[in-house]
């Protein structure tokens, strides 16, 4: 019998520990949804609404119509922005990554180090400079500005590096070699199909930052028709008399797909967070 | 073995199919060139989009940039420097930067190690508790944060609510916004809500990792379960910590998101009435995009890299000693 701690079955403390952890991160999330779906009564009442209404349509249909703010257009802006990141992350930081564990080429390992290296620059500090940068290219206002800087990361590419080197068997590129296969065929047939797992877990993760970035969408989207969902929510929350019912009507609807996402590929975000951490 | 015969067959291909000159030429171009074609993307755009910024930042602090009163742009050397040593904005900005960070990562890294010490223990259902904790971390920040700003309100917020439960402050409820710590604990609340799932994680992969003998050992010391957590699964896991504190340092000093939409009007990116609760990325966000003063803006960044990297440093020696120290 060991005693090590994650041979120590739990005991109802335990349980009674992590059942509590659990409402306390659902309840911000679950009130989102009561006071989306309450009256402006409710959410003025004293004690607050702690029970969903049945004003969740009305305060939908208030969102949608604004004069002001485009909120279909936002989601539809994040769903592009999400998913055009995404994709070529993947594409990107496999192809990187399989050049990287698999092939030889001069400055292989010098290059891996500047990937590497580039991974604790933070960015956000050269926010005004991108700005300029944008200015320049004359993308600040489109979706193309905010594109752009994500289409492929470093922690993608040391990611899919490390899967890679794991994951397929030198002899297995060889051999494709040897049939005459060029690399990009070898990538497309060998490769990934067998990185599936990481391409889900990077996926994932990439989705979940690129839906939720506020920041830089905010600086280059600021005051045009074309906002992703998250400036959107900023400007429902603008102004001089802010209706809450409908801002945070707004704000569900903006975490539904996270939240689904979490039902869905929970398993594969736990994985990715954990095995990013063993580095 | 298997290699060789093949090595073999490929020696003696010619015999069969003599190789065409232009599939050479493709076979160097695929061997030679191309895993640089593969890499580049990402060499390219980070330069463009990551270094370059970076760098052409120092530019712009060096100028006066703006973006509507343009014949005062140029060269102005070290000025904006100067002027933000002897900026009462940026200072004040600064100790509420560090003042929200020490309230919202001390408490976040401590709960994070003992929710990831709860989760290390033979549990049922352990695929769904970790999911559970991840519900925070993919929910947007912006949409979170406007759910504390309700929740946060004087009147009829449920955390006053939740007060007069305990009998505090039922003759005059607590106005959140108003006062400098209560602001910055309204926001530390939702930083911690956020992270703390996340970095209980990060621990739990590393408290796995560690080898069971290492325990057994201490079983036989009569070490109890306290005291293996401190004694034990700590300083084992020190590397992690140290890449927690590390990377809660360097977001925890650029916050923007909460504070900007604690505000009853974020589009004025105030930070309150007194810009009691008042962020250096507020206060970049605030120069550059509604003053338009870029230039200023670009030094504040430039200032807040360095004190990013100061602080991170520090807290790195510190967390080693800490844990290298017993």
């Amino acid at each position: 019998m060991s005693r090590a701690p994650q041979d120590t079955p739990g005991t109802w403390k335990s349980y009674f520990g992590l059942a509590a952890i659990l409402l306390v991160s659902a309840f911000p999330v679950y009130w989102m949804f009561v006071i989306a779906t309450s009256s402006d009564e409710a959410v003025m009442s004293s004690p607050p609404a702690l029970i969903p209404g049945d004003q969740l349509m009305v305060n939908l249909r208030e969102v949608f119509t604004m004069q002001d703010v485009f909120f279909t257009a936002s989601l539809i802006n994040s769903l592009i922005v999400a998913v055009a990141v995404t994709a070529s992350t993947l594409f990107f930081c496999s192809l990187a990554g399989f050049a990287f564990a698999k092939l030889r080429f001069r400055g292989n390992n010098v290059l891996m180090f500047i990937v590497i290296l580039t991974l604790t620059v933070p960015n956000q500090l050269g926010v005004v400079a991108l700005f300029i940068v944008m200015n320049e290219l004359g993308w600040n206002g489109t979706l193309l500005a905010v594109i752009a800087p994500g289409l492929v990361t470093a922690f993608g590419v040391f990611y899919m590096r490390q899967f890679i080197g794991h994951a397929i068997p030198d002899e297995l590129v060889e051999a494709a070699r040897i049939d005459g296969a060029l690399t990009l065929r070898i990538y497309w047939t060998v490769v990934v199909p067998a990185i599936r797992p990481a391409l889900a877990v990077l996926g994932l993760l990439t989705f979940v930052a690129t839906w939720n970035d506020f920041q830089w969408p905010l600086i280059t989207l600021n005051g045009t028709d074309f906002p992703t969902s998250m400036v959107a929510l900023s400007d429902l929350a603008s102004g001089n008399y802010v209706v809450y019912r409908r801002v945070l009507a707004g704000a569900f609807v903006a975490t539904v797909p996270l939240v689904i996402l979490l039902l869905v590929g929970g398993r594969q975000l736990v994985r990715g967070i954990m095995e990013g951490a063993l580095k | 073995m298997a290699l060789t015969d093949v090595r073999v067959a490929h020696k003696e291909e010619p015999k069969h199919a003599p190789p065409k000159r232009p599939k050479f030429w493709l076979h160097r171009f695929d061997t030679k060139t191309f895993p640089y074609l593969m890499i580049a993307p990402f060499f390219v755009l980070f330069a463009i989009f990551g270094l370059f910024p970076l760098i052409f930042n120092a530019v712009v602090s060096l100028r006066h940039w703006h973006l509507i009163d343009k014949e005062k742009n140029g060269w102005v050397g070290l000025d904006n420097f100067t002027k933000l040593a002897g900026d009462t904005d940026f200072w004040d900005a600064l100790v509420n930067t560090f003042g929200i960070f020490i309230l919202s990562t001390v408490p976040q890294l401590l709960l994070a190690l003992m929710i990831a010490n709860l989760l290390n223990r033979k549990l049922r259902g352990a695929t769904f508790w970790r999911i559970g904790i991840l519900l925070p971390y993919v929910t947007p920040v912006a949409a979170s944060s406007l759910v504390f700003a309700v929740f946060f309100s004087r009147d009829n917020g449920l955390a006053n609510w939740f007060l007069s439960l305990v009998g505090f402050g039922q003759e005059q409820p607590l106005d959140w916004r108003a006062g400098t710590w209560s602001s910055w604990i309204a926001i530390a609340v939702m930083v911690n809500w956020k992270w703390i799932g996340y970095n209980a994680l990060l621990y739990l992969s590393a408290m796995q990792a560690i080898p069971k003998d290492v325990y057994e050992a201490a079983a036989v010391d009569g070490a109890g379960p306290w005291r293996q957590l401190w004694q034990i699964t700590v300083p084992m896991i020190q590397p992690v910590v140290l890449f927690t504190v590390v990377l809660s340092t360097i977001g925890g000093l650029q916050l923007f998101t909460e504070p900007m939409l604690f505000d009853e009007n974020p589009a004025q990116a105030n930070g309150g009435y007194d810009h009691q609760w008042r962020t250096i990325s507020q206060l970049i966000y605030r120069v550059g995009w509604s003053d338009l003063n870029l230039g200023y803006a670009a030094a504040m960044s430039w200032a807040l890299f360095l004190i990013i990297l100061i602080v991170a440093g520090i807290n790195a020696l510190v967390t080693r000693r800490l844990g290298g120290g017993k």
